[in-house]
């Protein structure tokens, strides 16, 4: 049977019940989330019965205004057979921001999440070597959060109110 | 780390402990920032460590503070060696992500474009693996060739290595004709000179006992690793996403996509070396259906979207939607749809992915580049551990690691 989003869709709702929710398509391709302890469980089940075998992209999202679930961790999926994409999104609290290493299941996502936690600062429950890869191991901080504005916000001798974002 | 030095080996071996070597950063044999630390047992690597990020640059997060057209300079300095492939598969992303659609001649010119940068970055990856083989000559004998893709570049965008070639929407300018004098001059030149570091190569005894064999992967593995490009059609996976999920009219051209069945270094030479010619038949496909434009037809050169793609100068002086359209785009005033996107194109060493997520701002939300590097880099140990120190430096060139776009 050839793999659709619809059917895709419809196999994930009767596999989790409910638990796997807010589907929608846009530019084709199928996005989903689920809670964030479901997520190895999820992932699974695409890799064994959908054929989801190839982790394209794995990074993380700050939203400082989502209360409970600020950090988001996307998942893009591609089953090469199918030639189909999806994408997997799982959120956490910035407070506790627990997630389950997807990196027993595919190799690649060792590095992605190490990258993940060092400019998010999530923490991947279980990962083998989770420490910094790109920024120095002294930083103490996680710079791609959204409460680190790129220039120094403290100047007033430049008014920045035109180019988008203060 | 700490227990991994000085493992002890076992009954035969030349030493009683392993011996810790520092391999990098700024090792000749790296080409790049690339630091390995290594245990080796005499001349075998026994295990290693990769360390990496010396020249990372926070582009994602620069990103979030620049307008579209401000990120292209941006992308230009992920992989150096074919910078217009990663524009191009950033404007692909932003016309994608806005549903602009490109006139037919765009899309053919900006193949041109990408499969020039794909030659130029195969021809450094397979002429730096027989450097590192120890055959100067091959490298020496095609870096003229390079150079006049990049004269090419050069007409086209008025620069060489960091392009920032093209517009969202299409190109800056129209190709003039000296672009097209230089581009039927390398397509005269090139086959006859791939031909030739073919043959310096491809059954040279010494180049062949140095690559095949080493630094192997089987297929599934490679998967798992997220493998992607040459590195992976070398195990043969023929995954290529020009033909899985066809973009800028690749559907409209015949080509093959050349597989291997080894994965080590040898196949993926020999995928690279079959990719150019592939590419060239391409190229020369696309300036047959380019040269087909005819009339006003061959002035096209850019989608008309006048909230992204600069006016012209003249107009911008004479004419107030002109002028208009200027200010906004210049200062970065037009508001974004809001949603998300993650684009895939065929980069030079894998799929380069851009994932753009848009709040409905002016700049993006978030930006993540899906680098090749990165994540096929994390194999490295599994392809060297048992082997040779030589080796290792011939896997570390075949797998055409770039430092800028490994580190972003």
């Amino acid at each position: 049977m050839a793999l659709t989003n619809e059917t895709i869709q419809a196999q994930l709702e009767a596999k989790f019940e409910g638990q796997v929710t807010a589907f929608s398509t846009e530019t084709g391709m199928l996005s989903f989330e689920s809670p964030a302890a479901l997520n190895l469980k999820v992932m699974q089940y695409l890799f064994d019965e959908l054929g989801f075998s190839f982790l394209s992209d794995l990074c993380g999202v700050h939203y400082p205004d989502n209360t409970d679930s600020e950090l988001v961790v996307v998942y893009h999926l591609h089953n090469f057979v199918e030639n189909i994409r999806l994408r997997y999104s799982i959120a956490v609290p910035v407070a506790k921001p627990d997630v389950f290493t997807a990196s027993k299941l595919f190799e690649a996502a060792n590095w992605m999440e190490r990258e993940t936690y060092d400019f998010f600062g999530i923490n991947f429950v279980g990962h083998p070597n989770l420490k910094r890869i790109l920024n120095v191991e002294e930083m103490d901080y996680f710079p791609m959060r959204k409460e680190f504005p790129l220039e120094d916000q403290t100047r007033i001798d430049k008014d920045d109110e035109m180019f988008g974002r203060g | 780390m700490e227990a991994q030095h000085n493992i002890t080996l076992p009954e035969g071996s030349i030493e009683k402990k392993t011996t810790t070597l520092n391999f990098g950063p700024t090792h000749p044999a790296t080409h790049g920032v690339f630091q390995n630390i290594m245990e080796i047992d005499g001349e075998r690597v026994v295990s290693t460590e990769q360390s990496v990020g010396f020249i990372h640059r926070a582009f994602e997060k620069l990103a979030e503070r620049r307008n579209l057209y401000q990120i292209t300079p941006i992308t230009d300095r992920l992989n150096y060696c074919s910078s217009p492939l990663n524009n191009m598969g950033w404007h692909l992303t932003c016309e994608k992500f806005l549903k602009v659609e490109t006139p037919k001649r765009v899309d053919y010119l900006r193949i041109i474009i990408m499969e020039l940068a794909r030659i130029s970055d195969h021809l450094i990856c397979n002429s730096i693996v027989g450097v590192d083989t120890g055959a100067y000559t091959g490298f020496l004998y095609v870096m003229q060739y390079r150079e006049l893709i990049y004269e090419i570049y050069e007409e086209v965008c008025g620069s060489r290595l960091t392009t920032n070639i093209g517009r969202i929407g299409g190109f800056e300018r129209n190709f003039t004709n000296t672009a097209f004098t230089k581009l039927e001059k390398f397509l005269n030149e090139y086959p006859k000179v791939l031909k030739e570091f073919e043959s310096l190569f491809t059954r040279n005894r010494i180049f062949m006992e140095r690559t095949q064999g080493t630094g192997g992967i089987s297929a599934a593995r490679a998967m798992n690793y997220g493998f992607t490009g040459p590195n992976l059609r070398a195990t043969g996976v023929d995954y290529d996403v020009r033909v899985a999920n066809p973009y800028s009219s690749y559907q409209d051209f015949d080509f093959t996509v050349p597989v291997g069945s080894t994965g080590d270094n040898y196949d993926r030479f020999l995928v690279r070396n079959a990719e150019m010619w592939q590419s060239i038949s391409i190229i020369k496909q696309a300036y047959e259906k380019v040269q087909e434009f005819k009339g006003t037809e061959a002035e096209i050169f850019h989608a008309d979207i006048p909230a992204y793609y600069l006016p012209k100068k003249e107009d911008v002086y004479n004419n107030m939607e002109a002028l208009i359209w200027h200010f906004k785009i210049i200062m970065g005033e037009v508001d974004l749809p809001k949603g998300q996107i993650y684009n895939p194109i065929e980069g030079a060493n894998g799929e380069l992915g851009f994932y753009l997520v848009s709040d409905g701002g002016r700049t993006p939300f978030r930006l993540h580049f899906r680098r090749p590097c990165f994540i096929y880099y994390q194999a490295y140990p599994e392809l060297i551990t048992g082997g040779m120190l030589s080796d290792a430096v011939v896997t570390m060139s075949s797998l055409n690691l770039i430092a800028g776009e490994l580190d972003a």
